[in-house]
């Protein structure tokens, strides 16, 4: 009888297992068709419009025709001006914390601040950019001012990925390299910087993708709403894709005519995220492989 | 010599280094800085809409009024001067408008020349009149008292239902409505979120195979990489509508098209921070449980949740701040109308979409403008007590250990 009851425990104990594991198993895969039906379906919409017309003219008829030009030069004019500006800063404040920094208060501080500064809302780095670059510093509504915003909101992301690399390196290739007469610096960038470097690489392109679509910190800081002409220098203002994209699909002169625009702007958006993230996942498999057969 | 110089070097290497270290320090002390700055001005500014005069009759006893009963004057809601602590007489409202039932053209001028003249006069006749016009027009020998409007207080401003920051005669800014709205989405996104989120963790961290995982991850990180504004735009032509046939509404915009886009934007966050915790279960305590005759699932609900769950209360927080602080996706399908929300299926505006669709607009330095560096105060304090609930969290989870 005894033996009956564990038995029949024991079924309902496996039973319980396959269904709390069918659930999860389904609700993890329906994570991943989110992400196919949102890819899915933009990628569908905006292939029809894709065409080298459309990536290289200037839009025409109140942004329902034409191209998107003027916004794809302007966020790339953004993407390069905020990594000049957080890639060295945020790669150099990671050695700090992680290889120079003694475990001091200040340290701590650091780290906080840190943290803190990964969860400002983007808005509210766009109202620091705008009293502060576009105000106080005089640049006005320019790309100068907005890749300094962009770069202040990747610096955290920068400083992390720099940080998670540095951790990864084993303690002894330090000291050995130390106990070898290398000063600290030399230590730093000649034995652990190439090591951790694919994997700063792989988190630098990811964030590079982060930016490029970003609209809330530009909107006050530099995105014009329509400027069909490219910038001659970096105080001038340019047009921006996520916020071409917003503007077309919300407020343009007409919304229901410039639908198949906007589908395209997002198409190009999707693409350099897809292209980033592709990227990057090939670095690491490359940097993987060499590193292993070392 | 040479050895000097090396010294030298490094000494200057590590100096850059520690002044790079000092920038995100020196950026948050900075947005601290300017934004409670321009933020706080708001208290000190008076309401009444910028360049106008409100002004009554000498020997009225009212001479201040809150910027709240101007608005329920001039909506004819208060009718009596009792009610505001004047004589039991009824308020006789004038706008500049109103000008040409009192005088002709000619006695007002072509030029308007005589206008300040006019309404010296009318407001010395009217014993009753509660006069809203423009400061150039104030005569320099004004008869009446102009009327001071109460500078915002916190309380006000906080708990104020009304947000209308460009009304005429007095601005209305009060944000309950606004944070209400914010906090309202933004607990509809972890609804929605969490247990997808933990689901999936689970699944990623205990029972897919490592191919299954391999195929998992990238899509996660993908989801963390597309842009706000994609998700915004997507909401706004597919879940929009969709929620609009769906629940037969007059428009799709509503609280929970905002909820299900947030909810999927916090996604990556639960997952990936949930994972991590779970991964941390020592194998020992995993092998003793199934040792003992548990389970994979038994283990799962009853060692490994509870041993990671201050790490799947951090993947929460960290979830509900990043939907607290989202802004293009939530102005895009949220429908943005200032109301206290009491259903799902109703409009909301949130923080971050009215700062994102009203700084443009607000003149510089004016009290709209420094209402939304205050509400961007707040939306900084929200996401600071966050991270700060989250460092605290993962510092005792340490401690504990």
């Amino acid at each position: 009888m005894a033996f009956g009851t564990t038995s029949s425990s024991h079924k309902s104990k496996h039973l319980a297992q396959s269904a709390a594991f069918f659930i999860f198993r389904l609700l993890s895969f329906s994570v991943v068709a989110i992400l196919l039906v949102i890819l899915g379906f933009i990628l569908v919409q905006g292939i029809s419009v894709i065409s080298w017309e459309f990536l290289t003219e200037m839009p025409r008829e109140g942004m329902t025709e034409g191209g998107i030009f003027p916004a794809l030069v302007g966020t790339l004019c953004l993407v390069a001006g905020s990594m000049l500006f957080a890639f060295p800063i945020g790669i150099l404040s990671g050695i700090y914390i992680h290889e120079y920094a003694k475990d001091s208060w200040f340290k701590r501080f650091v780290k906080l601040m840190t943290n803190n500064l990964a969860g400002v809302p983007s808005i509210v780095f766009g109202l620091f950019g705008m009293t502060l670059f576009v105000n106080q510093f005089g640049f006005g509504d320019s790309i100068l001012a907005g890749s300094l915003t962009l770069g202040l909101l990747a610096l955290p992301v920068v400083i992390r990925t720099t940080e998670e690399s540095l951790k990864a390196i084993d303690d002894s290739f330090r000291i050995g390299s130390l106990a070898l007469g290398a000063t600290k610096w030399q230590t730093v960038s000649r034995v652990v910087l190439p090591m951790a470097f694919p994997n700063i690489i792989t988190g630098l392109i990811l964030s590079i993708g982060r930016v490029s679509g970003e609209t809330a910190p530009i909107l006050f800081t530099v995105a014009a709403y329509f400027l069909p002409k490219l910038p001659t220098s970096i105080f001038d203002q340019v047009m921006a894709l996520p916020y071409h994209l917003y503007v077309i699909s919300t407020s343009g002169t007409n919304i229901e005519a410039s639908r198949a625009m906007a589908y395209g702007t997002a198409f190009v958006l999707i693409l350099i995220v897809l292209l980033a993230n592709l990227l990057a996942n090939w670095l690491r498999r490359y940097f993987g492989k060499k590193v292993k057969m070392n | 010599m040479k050895r000097y110089f090396h010294n030298l070097g490094e000494k200057l290497i590590e100096g850059l280094i520690t002044i790079s270290g000092t920038v995100t320090s020196i950026t948050v002390l900075l947005i601290v800085f300017f934004l409670f700055k321009e933020g706080l001005g708001i208290f000190s500014q008076s309401p009444v809409a910028e360049g106008s005069v409100i002004a009554v009759h000498q020997n009225n006893p009212v001479k201040e009024l809150k910027a709240a009963e101007v608005k329920e004057i001039f909506d004819q809601n208060i009718t009596n001067w009792k009610e505001v602590g004047g004589p039991n007489a009824p308020i006789k409202l004038f706008s500049i408008d109103d000008i040409t039932d009192y005088y002709t053209e000619e006695q007002i001028g072509a030029n308007f020349e005589h206008l300040p003249q006019r309404l010296n006069e009318l407001v010395a006749q009217e014993p009753n009149m509660l006069a809203f016009f423009p400061e150039e027009y104030l005569a320099k020998d004004f008869k009446g008292h102009r009327i001071e409007l109460a500078n915002v207080s916190l309380g006000d401003f906080l708990l104020g239902r009304q947000w209308y920051p460009t009304i005429q005669p007095a601005v209305q800014l009060g944000v309950l409505s606004l944070i209400l709205g914010t906090l309202w989405v933004s607990l509809g996104a972890i609804l929605i979120a969490l247990p997808l989120g933990l689901a999936s963790a689970i699944y990623l961290a205990e029972i897919a195979n490592p191919k299954v995982r391999n195929i998992l991850k990238p899509v996660i990180e993908l989801l963390a990489g597309i842009p706000s504004v994609v998700y915004g735009f997507f909401g706004l032509v597919v879940i929009v509508p969709l929620i609009q046939d769906v629940f037969g509404l007059p428009v799709g915009e509503t609280a929970l098209a905002g909820s299900i886009v947030l909810g999927i934007m916090a996604l990556p966050t639960i997952i990936s921070v949930s994972e991590d915790a779970m991964r941390t279960t020592p194998r020992a305590m995993k092998e003793a449980s199934l040792a003992l005759g548990a389970n994979k699932w038994q283990t799962i609900y009853k060692v490994i949740i509870p041993y990671s769950i201050s790490g799947i209360s951090t993947a929460a927080i960290l979830g509900i701040g990043r939907a607290i602080g989202e802004t293009m996706a939530v102005l895009m399908v949220t429908g943005n109308a200032s109301v206290i929300p009491h259903t799902f299926l109703e409009p909301v505006r949130t923080i971050p979409a009215t700062i994102a669709a009203e700084l443009g607009e607000a003149p510089q330095g004016g009290i709209h403008y420094q209402a939304l560096f205050a509400l961007g105060c707040i939306l900084f304090l929200m996401t600071l007590a966050i991270n700060l609930t989250v460092d605290f969290v993962s510092a005792k989870k340490k401690e504990n250990r």
